[in-house]
């Protein structure tokens, strides 16, 4: 077979060159390569337009867009963060390290893993087509229903509704595929002797990843499908004068929507703990514990998910089951603080930029879920659902928990990933600059949210008015440090300080045993683990 | 096809191996897919049987002999609305009537068509709370067929109902919600 000559030629690699060498790769570091590349622009796409809704909110009245597209901003923004930027994020990193992590010389499918990338461009596209083809005043442009896609508004929405639909089916069987091959690789590629409780956090991180995607990305798939069809083909799910239930569409959308929280936060718990012990210089605290507990919070995950629409007219039985179930994932997860807190206790810690990001991580994580509990409480949730107060509680979770976590990632394994160290003093920058532009975005939207500042509206009462220019400041100053972020990782690939094949005092784990950067063809022979 | 795994390499078997596994990850996959598909006749049941989002019976209940009960009054509230694309008004005549559980009672709403063609509507109940909506008993009901109105033609359209006996004695009040809708067909 060609794998097996193709892999004893180590340092050599025979590739194509130039463009074809990306479009055919079945390399799992060209792949993860071109996962996080894909990332970190549409990254900044999405950025791009959420400063646009800044922009907008910066004072009250309408300024710069028609509320119409303003919905479309939000509703796009929110697709491309989470399903363009986060979670390739997540499989880029699994690409690139977990063959290395597990001491296997690829991932276990590889061609499928190509296939798997390259359907993500073109939903990149369906999903923004729709604002280019506006401007040359064909349709009426992308999608406008927020990322939700509730019915009946999103029956009624022009053809950026189907755009977005078929782009969701795309980035599903991407998800699928990526999950699946994720899931082969981990149960049969792992090195001889390293059993399944001896495998990295971030290993366990995406186990239990991938297989909540492969259970919920079909749901979302199967409630697209249906809001296709009630658009274009006569149906009546979610249509009440048809018989159908525009709530049986949230029911739907959230089994898929709640998972999906843990979908992009659970990778980045299975590498912050290896980042803790690297920088505080010894051994993670609470394996088992931290195993169990991410198991516990993947259970928990598929059954909680109406907590999204307490509002929406829910029996009271199903209101405090949904309550009380939400609530017990504060406990696994509290279980996983108090390992990371512990793993730094006594720790000898120095605080390079990864460390930096994690600690901060930590703390901004941190609140994002207490402020989740608040939400949680049914009876405090009718005040606060559809307010700003949510917008600051997500972007804690998914831009503090998600993506400051995945800049962690980035940091400590970019000098792995290319063989030179980064600037650490940009990276210090970025990190502070981060940190507190992201802070001082968010927290005033707190208090917009308990004083009533409803989501998804272009204008707001004049009340309103200082905090939304704090935020607006701020979100423009989180977005351009970005730019040093972008900045930083290019340098660092062209150039740099050599590094190390450890690069960190502290790391231990199987890739840090190979070069940097390590061979096109790595663990051709498989390490055996003792 | 038989191929035995003497013959194969260690990569090929482990090749091998790699694809059955991934195939069995796709009738998971298949599996979620068909769930979603389930849930839709699952929620109708489920909302069915407890009243789940204010559901009611869409056919007519049969009279119950049961003695009305004189010990407590439920208020039953009324509210309409006309949704886009039906040229209608649409008014319940009554705000709100008490009544004793097992009292039959007869209420009207005027529909008007504003429109200058026939214009056929079907409308949709909802009951709040739902867990009430299993005990509101229609006997009569506009809602049981679409409604056909000719242009500029008013018309009272009646309700027979009574509120079971055993409406847990909690629920002092409900209110009944009709949205009409414009008819498909």
């Amino acid at each position: 077979m060609s794998t097996t000559t193709v892999a004893h030629h180590d340092e050599h690699a025979d590739h194509p060159t130039g463009i074809m060498r990306w479009l055919t790769t079945t390399n799992h570091k060209d792949i993860g390569t071109m996962y996080l590349t894909f990332s970190l622009i549409m990254f900044l796409v999405g950025g791009a337009m959420i400063l646009g809704i800044r922009a907008e909110l910066f004072q009250p009245g309408l300024q710069l867009m028609k509320p119409d597209f303003y919905n479309q901003l939000i509703g796009v923004h929110a697709l491309i963060m989470i399903f363009a930027a986060l979670m390739p994020a997540a499989t880029g990193f699994a690409n690139w390290m977990i063959p290395l992590q597990i001491g296997a010389p690829d991932m276990a499918l590889p061609r499928l893993n190509n296939w798997g990338f390259w359907l993500l461009p073109p939903s990149a596209i369906l999903l923004t087509l729709p604002f280019t083809l506006a401007l040359f005043g064909i349709g009426d442009g992308a999608m406008a229903t927020g990322w939700t896609f509730y019915p009946p508004l999103s029956v009624q929405g022009g053809f950026g509704v189907d755009f977005a639909i078929f782009a969701v089916h795309l980035l599903g069987i991407s998800s699928v595929l990526g999950s699946i091959n994720i899931i082969v690789t981990l149960f049969n590629m792992r090195a001889p002797g390293m059993t399944l409780m001896k495998m990295p956090m971030f290993a366990w991180g995406w186990l239990i990843t991938a297989f909540l995607l492969i259970a919920t990305i079909p749901v979302l798939a199967g409630a697209v499908t249906m809001l296709l069809t009630d658009r274009h083909f006569g149906t009546h799910f979610f249509d009440a004068a048809g018989g159908g239930d525009p709530i049986l569409f949230q029911h739907l959308f959230w089994f898929f929507g709640h998972p999906e929280v843990y979908i992009l936060l659970l990778p980045v718990w299975g590498f912050i703990p290896q980042i803790l012990q690297t920088f505080s210089r010894k051994p993670m605290y609470g394996y088992k514990a931290q195993v169990y507990s991410l198991w516990a919070i993947g259970a928990l995950a598929v059954v909680v998910w109406a907590h999204h629409f307490f509002t929406a007219g829910l029996p009271v039985p199903a209101l405090l089951y949904f309550m009380y179930s939400t609530m017990a994932i504060s406990l696994p997860l509290a279980v996983l603080f108090f390992c990371w807190i512990k793993t730094m206790w006594r720790g000898s810690m120095s605080f390079e930029t990864p460390m930096l990001f994690t600690v901060g991580w930590i703390i901004l994580f941190g609140i994002g879920g207490l402020t989740g509990l608040v939400l949680a409480d049914v009876a405090a949730d009718a005040q606060y659902h559809n307010s700003y107060f949510v917008v600051a509680h997500f972007h804690y979770t998914l831009f503090a928990g998600g993506i400051m976590g995945i800049m962690a990632g980035v940091y400590y394994w970019l000098p792995k990933m290319t063989g030179h160290m980064y600037n650490e003093t940009l990276g210090k920058w970025h990190f502070w600059l981060t940190a507190i532009s992201f802070n001082l975005t968010f927290i005033p939207q707190f208090f917009l949210g308990l004083a009533g500042m409803p989501r998804r509206i272009p204008d707001y009462a004049l009340q309103f008015a200082e905090f939304n220019a704090i935020s607006s400041v701020a979100a423009f100053v989180l977005g351009l440090s970005q730019l040093l972020f972008v900045y930083n990782i290019i340098s660092t690939v062209k150039g740099g300080k050599k590094a190390t094949d450890q690069v960190w005092e502290g790391a231990e784990g199987l890739e840090w045993t190979l070069s940097s950067p390590p061979p096109y063809h790595s663990f051709s022979e498989q390490p055996v683990i003792k | 096809m038989e191929i035995k795994n003497e013959e194969l390499s260690p990569a090929q078997t482990r090749h091998l191996a790699n694809k059955k596994l991934g195939f069995k990850m796709l009738w998971i996959v298949a599996g979620s897919l068909l769930f979603a598909f389930a849930l839709v006749p699952l929620y109708d049941v489920l909302c069915t049987i407890t009243g789940l989002n204010g559901k009611t019976v869409t056919t007519a209940s049969q009279l119950e002999n049961a003695k009305v009960d004189e010990t407590r009054w439920v208020t039953i509230q009324f509210t309409s609305s006309v949704m886009p694309g039906l040229g209608w008004n649409f008014y319940p005549k009554q705000a709100s009537i008490k009544v004793r559980p097992g009292q039959v009672e007869t209420v009207l709403f005027e529909a008007k068509n504003i429109t200058s063609q026939v214009v056929a509507g079907q409308a949709i109940p909802s009951v709040s709370p739902g867990q009430a909506a299993a005990h509101l008993k229609k006997i009569e009901c506009f809602c049981f067929q679409r409604q056909e109105l000719k242009a500029g033609e008013t018309k009272l359209m009646p309700l027979r109902f009574f509120v079971s006996n055993d409406l847990p004695v909690d629920v002092k009040e409900m209110t009944l919600s009709y949205a009409f809708f414009k008819s498909k067909d």
